[in-house]
């Protein structure tokens, strides 16, 4: 009986988005640093080369015979083309009168006579302009002389550069998320992987295994692997103590219950009357059922301890169950039923040969118990290596049509037979013993259509 | 039909009403008519000479034949005061005046025009999407061939300043140049020949002492070297010397090994295009004459020159870009002229 789990996300999925959304925004953090940055270095660059056509102009005036030549070198403007083909316009103010250029360019906003250039963003022939102007002194007829000189771009250039740049930082930003959205889906995937390990590694393991788990795990779940390791020895403790108590009240059962078996056989044989013989027999009937049951009780009991400490010998499968037919000899004939045994060569395999013993009582025990009077119980032992297989045929009722899966089950029982003493232990002991011994136990009716099969199977050592 | 004929008198009569009153002169006027009935004009204001520019307007009308071209030779200067001053109404601006059609671009006088032919130019051949060059034409020097019969052929501007100083009488009175006062090419070329070497300087010395002839353009210089009047012609229009086959016998062609300017004829559409997107088309059949490889009979220049440095080494293909406003700054070239003026005009 498990219960619903109900799933709250999942922690690869979160830890995707996370990392993710993670991976974007550190995508546009990029994209705008490398823009921001872009736009400073095209400012500064465009600034640096305003700077030097304007300085190589004021370099070139001077007074020459008490006049002021102002020379524009070619270069002041031809340098200005090789950053961009931006539109140039300058000026050129002696005393802040107008002497050359565009007299309609602006003056710098803020004109300070500190002597240190102005950089400035102007708008000129609705034009966002970049104008740097700078000034100089000179003495003429011992007058000072300011000389001031601007000179313009318009910001196409910078703005296509910009662009450019802002394109390849995309392009760069796309890449970047990319490669981290793969990384962000990968490592999600491998801190997952040792939760996946663990379940998988705890969900093969068979019904009785009990072991602590002993993978190595990382650090942030070593404390559930230990609670769950502290879960299964609880379990354990629990399981045992009361399969221990089984056993001993079964144990406990079983001796007085002989006693009062045999003071019912001393008391029938004293009474006459009909009637009370007869109750007399249905009690000894439910005594015979009740210890029955106590002895398979502890035959369970003994199997499970057993295969959990399972000794490994050399058997005779063959001799053992030859033993064990002989034994059971007796009882079959008291149903008049032939119990015949084919017995090959020696086939040896290792194992338990109490377990193995007790398997194979059980499952002629079952077969007699279920056959009709004067009826025949076949035991075949086939060797197909590298298995043997033992079938126990009958001429009973076999197995019901529907539901014969679950009759290895402790306590079932087969819907068809309710009038038969039984504990429903039978099965589950050979099954478990199988199990034990790495090997099989198949339930089938005939091929006939008459009476059951059951075999069971060891691997040959 | 009542409506086409009523339209038809309305274009008619603001054709007639359409020219306008400006005071540029216009020396010379074309119209290149087109057969079909309801035909757009493109009008052109250029400095090129109407004989060697007309195949051009030919082949485009060949191509469109619904296109009617009005042309005005115009000089460089007048062509700059056109726009410049006056907002004449033109579609398309062609000047030798490498200078003045960057200024015009410069100062906001001019459309951008992008297409795949654009892209055809390479860097140098296009200045913002704005000016496109069409031709190379060196800067020549045209020598007469009788003048020159006993003499050596200068193939240099130091040759030639050996020849005129070793014969002043033979020269005197039959030098010419451009009057770089108002020739707007002259004033180029004499800008560059400066900007590259003093020998410039030392040639207007010895042409000044010879009592040089000025003149406004190229065409008048060949003439005369044609008849005889002059024996040397500095800084000429080689494609127009080379386009003179009637001269051909009388004349040199030389294009001096020291260095050779070499100045792009460009195209630009001005802001007051009626028909910029016609225009655009006309500036790419402009291109595609003049820099796709197969040459065409319609396009009169010197075949154009993908990488005129490789080939050779002396040609000095004016850069188009901001340089050239430097020489057409107010003060710039005040004292350019002073020189100019110092060196050539000698009493």
């Amino acid at each position: 009986m498990s219960a619903e789990l109900k799933a709250t996300g999942s922690i690869r999925r979160r830890l995707s988005l996370q990392l993710l959304s993670n991976a974007a925004l550190l995508t546009l953090l990029l994209v705008f640093i490398v823009r921001s940055f872009a736009q400073q270095l095209a400012e500064q660059s465009q600034d640096n080369i305003l700077m030097a056509s304007v300085t190589s102009i004021l370099d070139a005036s001077a007074i020459q015979q008490g006049e002021l030549i102002v020379d524009i070198p070619y270069s002041a403007f031809s340098m200005l083309s090789n950053l961009s083909d931006d539109r140039v316009f300058y000026r050129i103010d002696k005393n802040s009168v107008f002497l050359t250029g565009y007299d309609d360019l602006p003056n710098p906003t803020s004109v300070k006579n500190t002597g240190s250039p102005i950089f400035s963003t102007e708008t000129y022939q609705d034009r966002e302009i970049r104008m740097v102007t700078a000034s100089r002194r000179l003495a003429l007829e011992n007058q000072p002389v300011e000389l001031r000189v601007s000179v313009a771009q318009t910001r196409n250039g910078q703005d296509q550069t910009l662009g450019e740049i802002s394109r390849m930082a995309m392009l760069f930003g796309g890449g970047f998320f990319a490669i981290s959205a793969v990384l962000a889906l990968f490592s999600a995937q491998s801190t997952v992987g040792p939760l996946r390990r663990l379940a998988s590694a705890v969900s093969r393991r068979g019904p009785r295994d009990l072991r602590p788990v002993t993978d190595r795990v990382p650090a942030e779940m070593v404390p559930l692997v230990k609670s769950l390791n502290q879960f299964i020895e609880r379990l354990k403790i629990s399981l045992t103590r009361s399969e221990d108590f089984i056993a001993e009240a079964a144990h406990r059962v079983r001796t007085p219950l002989a006693t009062v078996r045999a003071q019912a056989e001393i008391t029938l044989r004293r009474v006459e009357k009909d009637e009370n013989r007869a109750s007399l027999k249905e009690m000894i009937r439910a005594i015979d059922d009740s210890s029955r049951a106590a002895g398979q009780l502890l035959d369970h009991a003994m199997v499970t301890f057993r295969t959990d400490h399972l000794e490994q010998s050399q058997i005779d499968l063959a001799a053992l169950v030859g033993e064990t037919v002989d034994r059971l000899k007796a009882v079959a004939e008291l149903k008049d039923i032939d119990l015949t045994y084919n017995e090959n060569d020696p086939a040896k395999i290792s194992g338990d040969a109490i377990l193995i013993q007790n398997a194979v009582r059980n499952l002629l025990d079952n077969a007699i118990k279920y056959s009709p009077m004067d009826s025949r119980v076949s035991v075949e032992l086939v060797r197909q290596t590298p298995w043997v297989i033992l079938s126990f045929h009958d001429q009973g009722l076999g197995f019901p049509q529907t539901g014969a899966a679950g009759l290895t089950k402790r306590f079932a029982r087969g819907s068809n037979v309710a009038g038969i003493v039984g504990s429903g232990l039978g099965l589950t002991i050979a099954d478990e013993v199988a199990r034990a011994h790495g090997g099989d136990l198949k339930i089938a009716n005939n091929a006939d259509g008459v009476g059951a099969c059951v075999s069971i199977s060891f691997p040959l050592s | 039909m009542r409506l086409n004929i009523v339209s038809l008198v309305l274009a008619a009569a603001t054709v007639c009403v359409a020219p306008l009153a400006h005071s540029f002169e216009i020396e010379h006027r074309q119209n290149f008519a087109s057969k079909a009935a309801q035909p757009v004009t493109l009008r052109i204001l250029s400095t090129a000479d109407i004989d060697l520019f007309a195949p051009l307007i030919l082949s485009f009308q060949a191509e469109n034949p619904k296109v009617a071209v009005t042309y005005h030779a115009v000089s460089s200067t007048e062509l700059m005061r056109a726009l410049q001053d006056e907002q004449a109404p033109y579609d398309i601006a062609v000047s030798s005046a490498m200078d003045l059609q960057t200024k015009l671009a410069n100062d906001g006088f001019a459309l951008a025009h992008r297409s795949n032919e654009t892209n055809l130019l390479p860097e140098w051949g296009k200045w913002r999407d704005h000016v496109f060059a069409f031709t190379q034409e060196p800067a020549a020097i045209v020598l007469s061939a009788k003048a020159f019969a006993n003499l050596p052929v200068p193939q240099t501007r130091q040759d030639l300043i050996s020849v005129l100083r070793d014969h002043p009488d033979l020269f005197r009175g039959r030098v010419g140049t451009y009057d770089v006062r108002s020739s707007g090419l002259g004033y180029l070329f004499a800008t560059q020949d400066a900007r590259t070497s003093e020998t410039f300087w030392r040639l207007a010395e010895v042409m000044g002492h010879l009592d040089i002839q000025l003149y406004c353009c190229s065409g008048a210089m060949i003439d005369d070297v044609s008849s005889g009047k002059i024996a040397v012609a500095y800084n000429v229009l080689g494609s127009y010397a080379m386009a003179r086959r009637d001269a051909k016998a009388n004349i040199h062609i030389i294009t001096p090994q020291d260095f050779t300017t070499v100045m792009l004829r460009t195209a630009l559409i001005p802001t007051t295009a009626q028909r910029p997107a016609l225009a655009g088309q006309f500036i790419d059949h402009l291109i595609r004459a003049a820099w796709l490889d197969e040459t065409t009979d319609s396009y009169p220049f010197p075949d154009i020159n993908r990488d005129p440095l490789a080939s050779n080494t002396s040609l000095r293909p004016i850069r188009m870009g901001p340089g050239l406003l430097v020489y057409l700054d107010k003060l710039k070239k005040r004292q350019f002229l002073n020189e100019w003026e110092n060196a050539i005009l000698q009493p």
